[in-house]
C-alpha cells in the first residue's frame, strides 16, 4: 500500500518534471523566433563578430572557473567583488617574496611592473612573471602562438585556492578518521555507531573489493595507501562539486594533483616491484628476436600506466565541471533567462551523475593503483 | 611539450604539485599511524571474534546435538533394557506360575493318590472288619439258630433228610 503511494508520487513528480521541461522548450523556441526573423537585416560579419567574442569569453570564464586562483572568490565583479585574498609565496631570484594576493591584483594584464623586496614582477592573468620586453598591448610579457607567456617566472608556491581546499580536505580526513579510530578503540569489539557505521562499509569495500582481489595475501601492507588515496580522491571530488566555500576548488581536476597521486602509485609500484615484475619487463615471454621490440614497449608500459591514471582522473573531473559550467553558460549564450528551465534541470541531472562519477573515479583510481602494485608484487604469472 | 603548453589546464603547476605532495604524504603518514592501522586492526579483530563466536556457537550446537543424540540413545537403551527386564520378569512370572501350577498339580495328585490309597486301605480294613463282624455275627446267629433248631429232634431229622435230598439231586 505504502509502496504504491510512493510509486504514484514518483510518477507525479516525473510528469510534473516533463511538463515543466517541455513547456520551457516550447517557450524558449517561441522566444527565439523573433530574433531569427530579425537576422537577415544584419550583415554576417556584424553578426559573427560579437557572437564569437562572446563564445570566447564564455570558454575563458569556464576555464577561469576550473583553474587555480590566488584568491577565494565568492561573488561580484570589479569593485563589488567579494573574495578572500590568499597569501602569495614566490621563490624569486632575490629570495623568498610573500604578499597577499590583493596587493597586486588590480592590474592583471601585465602592463604594470611592481616591486617586492627589490624584485620587479608583473601580474599577467593571475600569474606572476619577471617583466620582459613591452609588447604591442603594453604588457611586459612575450606571448607565444598559444597565448601563453614565455617569460621567466619565479617558483610559485603560493597558498592558492586549491592549496587551501587541499588543506581543508586533509584536515577533514584527519579529523574524521582519527575520530573513527578513536571510536574503534573505545567501542572495541562492538557494533559500529554513527560516523563509524557510515564509513566502515566503505573501508571494508576498499579492503574486500579493491585490495584483496588485486593484492591477494599481501593486501595488508598496502591498505593504508589505498584507503588514503580512495578517501582523498573521493572527498576532493565531492568538495569540487560544491559550488561555494568550502568547495568550489577543482582539486582532483587539476593535473598537478593527479600527477602527484599517480606518481605515488608509480613510486610504490617501482619500489615494490619484485624479480618477477622486472623479469617481465626485461625478459618478456616472447622469442628472443622480438626483444628489441618488446623491451621498449614494456618500458613504455611502465610509464603509461601512471600517466593513464593521471589523465583519467584529471579528465573525468574536469570534464564534469566543464559540462556543468557549459550548461549554466547556455543561459548567457542564448541570452534568455528561460533557458534556465532546461539548463537547471540538466545541471541538477549532471550534478547527480557527477556525484556517482566522483565515487567511481575514486574507486577506479584506487583499484588501478592496487592492480599495478599487485602486478609488481605478484610472485609468478600464469601464462 | 608544445602539447602540454597548449592549455594552462594540462600544464602542471609546480607550486600546487609541491603542496599537494607535502599534504598528501603528511596525510598518508598521519592516517596510516593514527587511523588506518587501528581501524584495520580493530576490523580484523572484530571479524575474527565474530568468526570465533560463530564457530563456537556451531560447536556448541554440535555438542548439544551430540548430547541430545546420546541422551536419546541412552533413553532408548534404558527403554529397551526396561522392556527386556519386563519381558524377562514376565517370563519368570509365567514360569513360576506354571511351575507352581505343575508342582501344585503333582503335589495335589500325589496327595489325592495318597488319600485314595489311604481310603482304599481304610476301606479294605473296614470291609475286613465288617466281614469279620458279619462272620462273627452270622456265626453267632447261626449258633443261636442252630441251637433253637436243634432243640427239637424232629427238626434235626427233617433237615438231614432235606439235605440228603438235595445231595441226591446234585
Amino acid at each position: 500500500m505504502d509502496l504504491s503511494q510512493i510509486l504514484n508520487s514518483k510518477k507525479l513528480v516525473h510528469i510534473a518534471f516533463y511538463a515543466v521541461f517541455f513547456a520551457c522548450v516550447t517557450f524558449t523556441v517561441s522566444a527565439q523566433e523573433p530574433e531569427k526573423v530579425e537576422e537577415p537585416h544584419v550583415t554576417r560579419s556584424e553578426m559573427n563578430a560579437p557572437h564569437e567574442e562572446k563564445e570566447e569569453d564564455i570558454s575563458a570564464t569556464i576555464l577561469h572557473h576550473i583553474a587555480d586562483s590566488h584568491e577565494w572568490h565568492f561573488w561580484g565583479e570589479g569593485e563589488h567583488k567579494v573574495s578572500v585574498p590568499l597569501p602569495v609565496i614566490l621563490w624569486t631570484q632575490n629570495g623568498l617574496v610573500t604578499f597577499l594576493s590583493n596587493k597586486h591584483d588590480e592590474n592583471d594584464h601585465g602592463t604594470e611592473i611592481f616591486e617586492e623586496k627589490g624584485q620587479p614582477m608583473v601580474n599577467y592573468h593571475g600569474k606572476y612573471y619577471y617583466p620582459g620586453q613591452k609588447n604591442a598591448e603594453g604588457a611586459y610579457v612575450e606571448i607565444d602562438e598559444n597565448g601563453v607567456p614565455t617569460n621567466a617566472k619565479p617558483l610559485d608556491v603560493s597558498i592558492t585556492k586549491n592549496v587551501v581546499s587541499l588543506f581543508l580536505s586533509v584536515i577533514v580526513l584527519l579529523l574524521v578518521f582519527t575520530g573513527i579510530a578513536k571510536s574503534y578503540r573505545v567501542r572495541e569489539m562492538k557494533a559500529p555507531k554513527g560516523l563509524q557505521s557510515i564509513l566502515e562499509p566503505i573501508i571494508i569495500f576498499v579492503r574486500d573489493d579493491i585490495a584483496k582481489p588485486q593484492l591477494g595475501h599481501r593486501y595488508a601492507a598496502f591498505m593504508p595507501y589505498l584507503l588514503t588515496v580512495f578517501f582523498f580522491v573521493w572527498l576532493n571530488n565531492l568538495m569540487g562539486l560544491i559550488p561555494f566555500f568550502p568547495g568550489g576548488a577543482n582539486l582532483t581536476g587539476n593535473i598537478s594533483v593527479t600527477m602527484m597521486l599517480a606518481l605515488c602509485t608509480f613510486v610504490l609500484t617501482t619500489v615494490n616491484g619484485n624479480k618477477n615484475y622486472w623479469g617481465h619487463v626485461f625478459t618478456p615471454h616472447v622469442p628472443w628476436w622480438l626483444y628489441p621490440l618488446m623491451i621498449p614497449v614494456e618500458i613504455i608500459g611502465l610509464f603509461t600506466k601512471p600517466i593513464a591514471l593521471m589523465i583519467r582522473l584529471f579528465a573525468n573531473i574536469t570534464a564534469g565541471h566543464i559540462l556543468i559550467l557549459s550548461l549554466i553558460s547556455l543561459i548567457f549564450i542564448l541570452k534568455s533567462v528561460f533557458v534556465a528551465g532546461i539548463a537547471v534541470p540538466f545541471v541538477i541531472f549532471i550534478s547527480v551523475i557527477e556525484l556517482v562519477v566522483g565515487f567511481i573515479q575514486a574507486f577506479i583510481f584506487t583499484i588501478l593503483s592496487a592492480l599495478f602494485i599487485g602486478m609488481a608484487v605478484e610472485e609468478h604469472t600464469a601464462h | 611539450m608544445t602539447l602540454l603548453a597548449l592549455n594552462p589546464l594540462v600544464s602542471p603547476d609546480p607550486g600546487l604539485f609541491i603542496w599537494s605532495t607535502v599534504a598528501f604524504l603528511l596525510l598518508f603518514f598521519l592516517l596510516s599511524k593514527f587511523a588506518w592501522k587501528p581501524i584495520v586492526k580493530a576490523l580484523d579483530e572484530r571479524e575474527r571474534s565474530i568468526e570465533d563466536a560463530l564457530a563456537k556457537a556451531e560447536m556448541a550446537k554440535e555438542e548439544m546435538a551430540k548430547l541430545t543424540n546420546e541422551n536419546e540413545l541412552l533413553l532408548k537403551q534404558a527403554r529397551s533394557e526396561r522392556d527386556d527386564i519386563l519381558k524377562q520378569a514376565k517370563i519368570l512370572k509365567d514360569q513360576i506360575v506354571s511351575d507352581a501350577k505343575v508342582s501344585a498339580q503333582t503335589e495335589g495328585s500325589k496327595m489325592i493318590e495318597k488319600a485314595r490309597i489311604e481310603i482304599e486301605n481304610q476301606k479294605i480294613a473296614a470291609i475286613a472288619e465288617v466281614k469279620d463282624q458279619v462272620a462273627t455275627l452270622s456265626i453267632q446267629i447261626a449258633e443261636k439258630l442252630l441251637r433253637k433248631q436243634f432243640e427239637d429232634q424232629n427238626k434235626q431229622n427233617a433237615l438231614v433228610t432235606d439235605l440228603l435230598k438235595e445231595v441226591k439231586l446234585n
